[in-house]
């Protein structure tokens, strides 16, 4: 039972793994960089996660041919993907104005250690 | 089909586009584009709002002409028009408030800052008006991005504490995609109506409350609901004060707004407070939030500090409206929405008026202020009013509601926790009003000496009688004065908008 349970659902179970390291590697670890590569990884297991729950086997992109015929089933659904599409273009965003205020704070404070920073700014204030 | 509600975002976002490339050029005229957009979308707002309550019927507009629920639809209902009104005219304020308080605190960055905040409007009155969940989430990200480049111009820490309002900001929105993946893929439909319509038969499917909760989670962590605050009083503290004042009021709430969107449109009645704890999950959460965020603003010595503290609390106010779930408590959490952005809106330009003038941003420091700018202070003294809740300031009727929601929900906890924060706050504000109209001898001349930090005599001589100049004023006279009106006539916003939009929980 527990094989077929597994062989089933190996795509979201490696996605619900890479939610989780992209989740502990944001809170978990001290340097910032390292936050910032954890976000991307949660943000992609989301990406996956609709492809993956669009994907159908043997099917072709949603644009009508005389091969295919009118039948649905045999056509991509195109919602999912324009979301992942929409998606990666918002976190590409998110990515690139988190790296600018890494760099920001690197030198305004000569580290990327989240404790050396908050033990400096304590002692400024 | 009217035009009216795609007219609202696509203003703000225009105008932010083209005060970008002037701005660059010719700052005032980037700043008279942005604030252009924001009036217009304002009055928009404005119309739309007059049109719904007169007819009574939500004015829909299908994006690039596809037919719901296949295309994209705004949809302006009663609670989006109040929404989007509050949102707008807010950010109208700021703009006029905001050259000389950014010239200030951060010379250089004004450029970039109103179409910032032209941005950070349109997302948020996105956010009011879409009627597709994925549109939400999408909208929500501008606010976002617009927010954090806002934040992070601040004092030394801000990139910092904006960088870690971002990590937490990906996790939320990342947990609502998530959520509407789940919803996606077990309703097949993303339109919120068409949601609703084929929802009551999946109640049961266990992806649609994980979708759910998912949702609303990722929704509040951008609320900064307790325990998932921790990233505001950071953010707060360290953003130049325009930000802060237009971030601080508006943001947090749109995000509440979108949890109560779900609750009422998109979940059948019910389905939040008896098919799964979500309800009375945010109502403890927010309980607790209140107690939290009013015990530790007492401490605070910081002034800026001690509002996101009380913006804990707040917004917590929100969350116990969405709790109670029922007609009454939930008029009052969405009328402390537009109270709490009324007050908090206020407190923050007058923290950033004090800063312009006297460079003091410590309450310690704030001794004898009341003889140096006295004007701002009576704002400041009907702002302190309506946060303890006293009538009849605006602040008195949303807490009123509240406690008759609660004592109808027989949420007596609840109950005595409203109470109870409003005594709190009542110290940590009634301490700095001891402060600021404290007679010290030879406090004004000290003071005048420690101006150095604010600014330069030239500058000044603008400014109204040793007061602030009244691009900065007339913002804080128009918040306190609607402070009261709104008070005075909540009863008129309950009847014509909050009645009706909460009519779905009567129905259940």
């Amino acid at each position: 039972m527990t094989i077929e349970f597994f062989a089933g659902r190996y795509p979201y179970i490696l996605i619900a793994v890479l939610l989780a390291i992209g989740l502990y590697g944001m809170t978990m670890k001290r340097n910032l960089l390292k936050k910032v590569i954890g976000m991307t990884i949660f943000q992609t297991a989301i990406y996956l996660f609709f492809i993956q729950g669009a994907f159908k086997q043997g099917a072709t992109i949603p644009v009508y041919t005389e091969e295919f015929g009118t039948d649905p089933t045999l056509y991509m659904n195109p919602l999912p993907q324009v979301i992942v599409l929409t998606a990666i273009v918002v976190g590409v965003a998110i990515t690139g104005v988190a790296l600018s205020l890494l760099l920001v704070t690197y030198r305004r404070f000569g580290s990327l250690d989240e404790e050396v920073i908050i033990q400096s700014m304590r002692e400024s204030a | 089909m009217s035009q009216l509600p795609a007219l609202i975002p696509t203003t703000l976002i225009l105008a932010g586009l083209l005060s970008l490339l002037v701005g660059l050029r010719s700052l005032r005229a980037g700043h008279l584009i942005a604030l252009t957009g924001t009036v217009v979308s304002f009055l928009v707002s404005v119309i739309g709002l007059l049109e719904v309550t007169s007819s009574g019927q939500p004015i829909r507009y299908a994006l690039g002409g596809w037919i719901p629920p296949i295309g994209i639809e705004f949809v302006l209902d009663h609670l989006a028009a109040y929404m989007t009104t509050l949102v707008t005219g807010i950010g109208v304020l700021v703009l006029i408030y905001a050259p000389r308080s950014i010239r200030h605190e951060s010379p250089g960055k004004a450029a970039l800052t109103y179409p910032s905040m032209a941005l950070l409007v349109a997302g948020l009155a996105g956010m009011s008006i879409t009627g597709d969940l994925f549109n939400l989430y999408v909208f929500l990200e501008i606010a976002a991005l617009a927010a954090y480049a806002l934040l992070a111009t601040g004092r030394r820490g801000g990139a910092f504490a904006t960088l870690r309002y971002l990590l937490i900001g990906a996790v939320g929105g990342g947990f609502y995609l998530l959520g509407v993946g789940f919803i996606y893929f077990s309703v097949g439909s993303i339109n919120m109506a068409d949601v609703a319509a084929r929802l009551p038969e999946l109640l049961e499917s266990r992806s649609v409350i994980s979708g759910a909760v998912l949702m609303v989670l990722g929704l509040a962590l951008k609320m900064g609901l307790f325990p998932l605050h921790f990233w505001m009083p950071d953010v707060y503290t360290n953003a130049p004060s325009s930000s802060a004042a237009l971030i601080a009021p508006i943001m947090t709430k749109v995000s509440a707004y979108a949890i109560v969107r779900l609750m009422l449109d998109v979940f059948p009645p019910g389905f939040f407070t008896e098919a799964l704890p979500i309800a009375a999950t945010i109502g403890w959460m927010s309980a607790a939030g209140i107690l939290f965020g009013s015990i530790i603003a007492i401490g605070q010595q910081d002034y800026r500090r001690m509002l996101a503290y009380s913006s804990v609390g707040q917004i917590a106010y929100v969350g116990l409206g969405i709790a109670l779930a029922n007609p009454i408590g939930l008029i009052g959490g969405l009328l402390h929405i537009v109270n709490h952005a009324l007050m908090k809106g206020l407190l923050f330009l007058i923290g950033g008026a004090i800063q312009w003038r006297t460079g003091l941003v410590r309450i310690p420091d704030m001794v004898g202020l009341g003889k140096k700018m006295p004007w701002t202070m009576y704002a400041f003294v009907i702002a302190v009013l309506a946060m303890v809740g006293i009538p009849p300031t605006a602040g008195f009727f949303s807490k009123v509601y509240l406690m008759i929601g609660a004592v109808q929900a027989d949420a007596w906890v609840w109950f005595a926790v409203i109470v109870l924060s409003s005594l709190l706050s009542a110290i940590y504000f009634f301490r700095m009003v001891e402060f600021v109209f404290r007679d010290v001898e030879g406090a004004e001349e000290s003071a005048d000496d420690s101006a150095t930090g604010g600014v330069s005599a030239e500058e000044l001589r603008g400014a109204v009688a040793g007061e602030v100049p009244p691009s900065m004023f007339i913002p804080i006279a128009i918040l306190s004065a609607a402070v009261i009106l709104v008070g005075v006539f909540n009863f008129l916003i309950v009847r014509a908008l909050l009645e009706p939009a909460v009519a779905p929980l009567l129905g259940g």
